[in-house]
């Protein structure tokens, strides 16, 4: 089974954001660069897939600056096979125009299974991964917590509001992963060792500006200073009066 | 002048709430942009509400009908979606990004070859552009983007676009639609309880966490759900979903779901920064927590510093009386 795990450098969720002098990126001076946790899911899942057919490649891609080289050396100790840097000094904001640039890669690869993270926890976007399906016309499914594939069909279960879908689908397929999917693995010490001796290819790339323009990146506006209602349970009567009669919430 | 196309969502053949705020973003749009607001709902057959649309802002509500759209078909939505895009041109396009929308609109984005920013929480017409703001890094800073292109691709996070009524009707009409057969099929829909409300949608939401000890403390927080009148949902810390507690659908925070309730109720739980990217665009936020240092407090509106299994029965008791 061959497949392809499409993934992103982001950075790590407990980072300062501190805004660059442009008013419009972050400050990357001193922020700590991590695989994309949901990302972590779709290798997992394309290395067990692997496993379980007894066979077959892991190729993860990636678009992104010289030092994603790093994240995919991540995924390669986790047990990929080779890695392919798609190297762009910045990353558009219009996720269709990074799709482009991964479809391209990915086209005549021949690959089972594309799999992508749900979304990338930096931008949030939710996108990357349904867009390469449509250019490469394949089917899709988004945001999947559970998969079972054989004889060339999957079944997949994805959370929708208030219950779980059921989707059928034929493969090659693009699959995006949803925390629940799998529990993905530590690199062990000897994969370490390891990944750093797989292929590594890094092909220039140069993604279009496309249709969005980042115009500001701005604090979040502070939440007013709470207060302290009370201790105990005494507090909870003025909570229910400041809740109805401040906050008309009640 | 511009129109602006409200996709909207249905499941059994009744029309979805958040469509009501897919609706509100598009009309915010259209008047922006001098233009009117046409909704756009694929269902097998009718769908009970579409014609109660005009009173938030819709000017007319088409219902393209399918055998194979009773359920989310993925590939015949986008299909009919981009064709009705290219044939009639529209400044803007505006989903949920709900699990249909935020799959939906990608797919009609690539079919068009054009932009699309998902999970807004707000939308604006500058200079015959629209705009957009969304949270970024965990919630931790606020991207502001600008389309430069048509249509402008939009999905609006839940919960933050509140309806506002107006005295106008709306007209409706309905159409069969013809799309190539889909590979992907929604074969089932293994629904939760009846009446249980998603965290994601729910008007308040009561969030516990790992001061809850044990899992059927839940019960204390479902309680308080319950004299809340069925508008309430109990969410979860990712703490107490990784020990297996509660499922991962209640999971509100980085890994889990993004909620923009009236009012959050975070019962126990400390606030970590993957928390609050979940939950901090919440109207309200009320903590209640041991800890008088806890992180959660810098974000709380109103705070009860306390033993979490005092204060959250008597404020149970206080709901019930007020609600007779």
């Amino acid at each position: 089974m061959k497949i392809a795990v499409c993934i992103k450098r982001v950075p790590d969720s407990e980072t300062r954001v501190r805004i660059a002098s442009d008013g419009r990126s972050l400050d990357e001076a001193g922020v700590k660069f991590i695989l994309n946790p949901y990302d972590e899911f779709a290798v997992e899942e394309a290395l067990r897939r692997k496993e379980r057919a007894g066979g077959g490649e892991v190729v993860v891609v990636s678009l992104g600056p010289a030092a994603a080289q790093e994240t995919i050396r991540t995924a390669l100790a986790m047990g990929a096979d080779r890695g392919v840097l798609l190297q762009a000094d910045r990353i558009p904001a219009d996720g269709l125009q990074v799709a482009k640039a991964l479809a391209a890669e990915l086209e005549d690869g021949g690959y089972d299974l594309i799999l992508f993270g749900k979304m990338a926890i930096d931008d949030y976007n939710h996108q990357v991964g349904p867009m390469v399906a449509e250019l490469l016309g394949l089917p899709c499914v988004t945001a999947i917590a559970h998969l079972e594939v054989e004889n060339g069909k999957g079944v997949a279960e994805r959370e929708i509001e208030g219950g779980v879908e059921v989707v059928e689908f034929p493969l090659p397929a693009v699959l995006t992963a949803d925390k629940g999917l799998n529990e993905p693995r530590y690199p062990a010490l000897k994969g370490i060792m390891a990944a750093k001796k797989k292929p590594l290819e890094t092909k220039p790339a140069a993604p279009g500006a496309g249709g969005l323009e980042v115009v500001a990146l701005t604090p979040p506006s502070e939440r007013k200073a709470g207060k302290i209602v009370g201790e105990g349970a005494a507090a909870v009567p003025e909570l229910i009066r400041l809740l109805r009669e401040e906050a008309k919430v009640l | 002048m511009s129109n602006v196309l409200a996709v909207l969502e249905q499941r059994e053949g009744a029309l979805r709430k958040v469509s009501l705020e897919v609706v509100t973003g598009a009309r915010r749009l259209a008047d922006a942009l001098g233009g009117t607001v046409e909704g756009l709902v694929l269902a097998a057959d009718a769908v009970r509400g579409a014609d109660h649309l005009g009173s938030v802002g819709a000017d007319t509500v088409i219902t393209l009908t399918n055998a194979a759209f009773g359920r989310y078909a993925p590939e015949g939505y986008s299909q009919a979606i981009a064709d009705r895009v290219k044939a009639a041109g529209y400044g803007a396009v505006v989903f949920a990004a709900s699990a249909t929308g935020r799959d939906l609109a990608p797919r009609v984005a690539a079919r068009l070859g054009v932009a699309l920013a998902q999970d807004i929480t707000d939308l604006a017409v500058e200079g015959g552009a629209v705009t957009v703001t969304r949270p970024v890094y965990a919630g931790k800073a606020l991207q502001k983007l600008k389309f430069t292109g048509k249509p402008a691709l939009v999905s609006l996070r839940p919960n933050v676009f509140t309806p506002v009524q107006r005295p106008k009707a709306g007209a409706a009409e309905r159409a069969a639609v013809s799309v190539a057969a889909g590979r992907v099929v929604v074969k089932q829909i293994k629904a939760a309880p009846a009446g249980t409300l998603d965290v994601a949608e729910a008007p308040i939401v009561v969030s516990g966490g790992r001061g809850l000890k044990e899992p059927a403390n839940f019960r204390l927080l479902e309680q308080l759900a319950e004299v809340l009148g069925g508008r309430a949902a109990v969410g979860a810390s990712r703490a107490v979903v990784d020990a297996g507690w509660r499922p991962h659908a209640d999971q509100v925070g980085q890994t889990g779901k993004t909620v923009s309730p009236t009012l959050y109720f975070a019962v126990g739980i400390s606030g970590a920064i993957q928390h609050l990217a979940g939950m901090r665009t919440s109207k309200v936020i009320v903590a209640i927590n041991r800890d008088k240092d806890a992180p959660i407090f810098k974000v709380a509106d109103y705070g009860i510093v306390g033993d979490l299994f005092e204060v959250v029965p008597k404020l149970t008791e206080e709901i019930r009386k007020l609600h007779g």
